[in-house]
């Protein structure tokens, strides 16, 4: 007798684990980036098109796949055709990069909430200098979120080349973040099952207190209208609709093999149609729904700053012009100026330099995505608050439960075709197979805290996942409508789930999603071929800004590598299966 | 011939006020941005204060215990509210030296806001850098406290889980008789017979097979 494959305690389950593994940290600190830059409220047409075009069909090829062959990515893979299971290793591959430095976010977003419990919130001053007549040198110059996060969090190098060493305050909290991993895939599908309930409902319940209190605010609208105010004219521009496409491809998680993996512990009749529907749906309304607090948040903090402003040039022209003390005001401003620039010609030249322009547009238009959007940007916003700690922990919290959410799918990814192999699974019990998986990868994620660990985390995060995922789901799509043939995955669907498949799920599949992802490949080739040399934001103590350089000759080879690795898996082991077979053919004498 | 002499007397200590820049100090007062609508009028009264609270401030420097009030002399008495104040020395004729007031007034910073209401950001001097209060910094930092309780809590959640992980396994390896125990767990699970899974077909509960047809079926209708 089979061992049995262990299931979902209830379709329920899988919908949040789905849920779960998409919604994750790009819904809340991409989605808003995207919809800033490329025009506000009229993003949401490229998006919602590419939603109904490219991320349901391909979900649902994903889940269809992994439901129907009941296996993780190799074995689907394999049984589709023998030579596409480097297809299955290149989503293994892929998965294992993404998983040694996604958990490194969730290490940083430990090291926040646990530092939210204190009064007043570190970020929200700046250390004292030796003498203590004034504030640290570097934290003047930018500001204490800013030094808190590269400095006190970081402790950052000024370039790639000066790795440093090891910070053992970080490398503990990475530890703990895959202790906690561990816990959750510990049993397979027993214990991630429960998890998920947690991972996939607490975001959206922080999330409606964000959005609450980022309401109330004040200078919240500010905002709000500045996002969703409509630049028409982003629509004509194509880079709106690649971003578009590449948002709903990489937020959906495809080509990883997770989606694949939470399929295979489904019921064979389960209807992932729906799935597959709801699973994208909520996933774009829950970015929509983050942008909006995002955008309240971030309008709270343009406000401020713009007061804070306005208020510093008050205080310099009261002093210099020894004015009476309340008598300018934001109101009068620009009539007093005018009046002191004609009535004190000298002197109000030589104030003139120190008078910043204060603007609301300037403010709100500095467009921040990724690591600097969640502890930056939020955590200066935060501060500002009332019981800023509340909010904080809050906000961590939410952090966490969104990494640790994707953290699940990426290790299932990995898990299932080692626990699907007959030959690891008769030596090792799963609880041993993953205590590895997380051993190895938390060694390996140790380069991260080093103190050029955030330059190889952003060499990871722009390189390791996007070339290679295209060319996987390119691959996949056209294995599963050309090799396997879209007839007979149709009537296998059919024996599976008992319903008829529509027909526009089969032009998406056969025509459209194809040419769309070659044109997403094209584009992102020919990107990185114009641009040359491939540079990254190193962080000047000096100065106290973010300075551009060149990567070095070794770091390149690095990115190379990582891409290779993946996407060669595809080639070699189909060229490995295609020579066996040929020396197996070859030793047996043919039939007469 | 008294009245002039007097006048004169202040006139010159009034020139020194200006004169003297360099052991001149010059006060900024923000009352309406610290009170408010509490905030009151900067007047004569608010003066004789403040030069009360500098000799006040002077006396507590070993050697100068005798200043006076009228050894303080403030000119230049602007809206904003901003003046120079000067301390002078009558017996020797000269102004205190800079360095001796900045200390007198940096060790007395609090008593001289309290007494106005105000505090270092709307009481300035110029050129006397108040001292900033440090941040407290308790023995052991709050974060590692945190990171030890979750830690503890996250390891001994691993350890049942595998120890019990451990037990199940031992006591189904023991007992083909314990079969029930699976059974319950296996509900969910494919039933396997002679290597086709009966899923597709009724699984809960008995093991109906519906392959079989039921009675009425087996004749075809007329």
């Amino acid at each position: 007798m089979e061992k049995a494959r262990p299931l979902w305690a209830n379709p329920l389950q899988f919908v949040f684990a789905c849920i779960s593994y998409a919604v994750g940290l790009g819904n809340v600190w991409r989605f808003p980036y995207l919809c800033q830059m490329y025009g506000g409220g009229s993003f949401l047409v490229p998006y919602f098109v590419m939603l109904v075009v490219e991320g349901m069909p391909l979900l649902y090829l994903e889940l269809a796949v992994g439901q129907r062959m009941r296996q993780g990515s190799i074995g689907a893979w394999r049984t589709i055709s023998p030579y596409l299971g480097g297809v299955g290793l290149a989503s293994v591959v892929v998965s294992f990069f993404l998983s040694t430095y996604y958990n490194i976010i969730n290490a940083w977003a430990f090291w926040y909430l646990f530092h939210s419990f204190q009064d007043p919130l570190p970020w929200s001053v700046c250390p004292l200098n030796g003498n203590r007549t004034g504030y640290d040198e570097e934290c003047e110059k930018a500001s204490s979120t800013q030094y808190f996060w590269y400095r006190k969090t970081l402790n950052i190098s000024p370039s790639i080349q000066d790795s440093g060493g090891v910070q053992w305050e970080q490398a503990l909290c990475l530890l703990l973040a895959w202790l906690v991993v561990y816990l959750c895939i510990l049993r397979g599908t027993e214990s991630t099952g429960k998890v998920v309930y947690f991972t996939a409902l607490l975001p959206y319940c922080v999330l409606i207190i964000y959005l609450v209190r980022g309401l109330t605010l004040h200078g919240a609208t500010n905002g709000l209208a500045y996002m969703f105010t409509p630049k028409l004219e982003q629509l004509a521009n194509p880079k709106a609709w690649i971003n578009a496409a590449t948002q709903i491809f990489f937020s959906l998680g495809l080509g990883f093999g997770s989606l694949i993996a939470f399929a295979s512990y489904n019921q064979p009749s389960t209807n992932c149609q729906q799935h597959a529907i709801i699973v994208s749906l909520i996933n774009s309304s829950t970015s929509i729904f983050a942008s909006i607090v995002t955008f309240s948040i971030y309008g709270f903090k343009a406000t401020f700053n713009y007061e804070s402003c306005l208020n510093k040039v008050i205080l310099l022209l009261t002093n210099s012009f020894d004015l009476e003390d309340g008598f300018l005001t934001t109101s009068n401003l620009e009539q007093v100026k005018g009046y002191l620039a004609s009535a004190f010609p000298g002197k109000y030249s030589e104030v003139l330099p120190q008078i910043r322009n204060c603007s609301l547009e300037s403010e709100l238009a500095t467009a921040v995505q990724g690591t600097g959007l969640s502890f930056i940007v939020y955590t200066e916003a935060i501060k500002n608050m009332a019981a800023s700690q509340l909010w904080s922990v809050l906000y961590f919290f939410m952090l966490l439960m969104l990494g640790i959410g994707s953290m699940l799918g990426n290790t299932a990814a990995i898990l299932t075709p080692l626990t699907d192999s007959k030959v690891i699974s008769s030596h090792l019990p799963k609880e041993a197979i993953s205590g590895l998986v997380c051993l190895v990868n938390c060694v390996i994620g140790l380069v991260f805290t080093m103190e050029a660990g955030n330059y190889w985390f952003d060499i990871f995060n722009d390189y390791a996942a996007t070339l290679p995922l295209l060319l996987i789901v390119l691959v996949e799509i056209v294995a599963v409508c050309y090799v396997f043939g879209l007839r007979r995955f149709e009537s296998d669907l059919q024996a599976m789930t008992g319903r008829t498949l529509n027909w526009y799920w089969k032009a998406m599949w056969a025509g459209v999603s194809p040419l769309l992802i070659i044109s997403l490949f094209v584009f992102y080739l020919s990107d990185y071929i114009l641009t040359g040399t491939l540079q990254y934001q190193a962080w000047d103590a000096s100065q106290g800004q973010l300075v551009t350089k060149d990567y070095p000759l070794y770091a390149l080879a690095i990115i190379g590598l990582l891409v290779a690795s993946s996407t060669m898996c595809i080639p070699l082991v189909a060229l490995g299966t295609f020579i066996v077979r040929r020396l197996k053919r070859g030793d047996t004498p043919p039939v007469a | 011939m008294r009245q002039n002499n007097s006048v004169t007397q202040e006139h010159t200590r009034r020139s020194k006020a200006k004169a003297d820049g360099e052991n001149a100090f010059k006060v900024r007062l923000s009352i309406r941005t610290a009170l408010g609508d509490n905030a009151y009028a900067w007047d004569t009264n608010e003066e004789y204060l403040f030069k009360a609270m500098v000799a006040f401030s002077m006396r507590k420097v070993p050697n100068r215990e005798t200043t006076e009030i009228s050894h303080v002399l403030v000119c230049n008495v602007t809206q904003r509210v901003s003046f120079w104040f000067v301390v002078t020395d009558p017996l020797k004729n000269h102004t205190l030296p800079a360095v001796e007031v900045q200390t007198a007034i940096r060790m007395n910073r609090n008593r001289i806001n309290g007494a106005f209401f105000l505090n270092d950001q709307t009481l300035e001097f110029l050129k006397i850098p108040s001292t900033l209060a440090p941040p407290t910094d308790p023995s052991v930092p709050i974060w590692i406290i945190i990171f030890g309780v979750i830690f503890c809590i996250v390891i001994v959640a691993v350890m049942l889980l595998i120890l019990s992980g451990i037990r199940q396994r031992r006591r189904m390896s023991k007992g083909p008789t314990e079969v029930d125990d699976s059974e319950d767990k296996c509900e969910n699970t494919i039933t396997i017979e002679n290597g086709i899974p009966c899923d597709p077909l009724d699984t809960k509960g008995g093991h109906i097979n519906d392959a079989f047809m039921t009675e009425d079926e087996r004749l075809t209708p007329l």
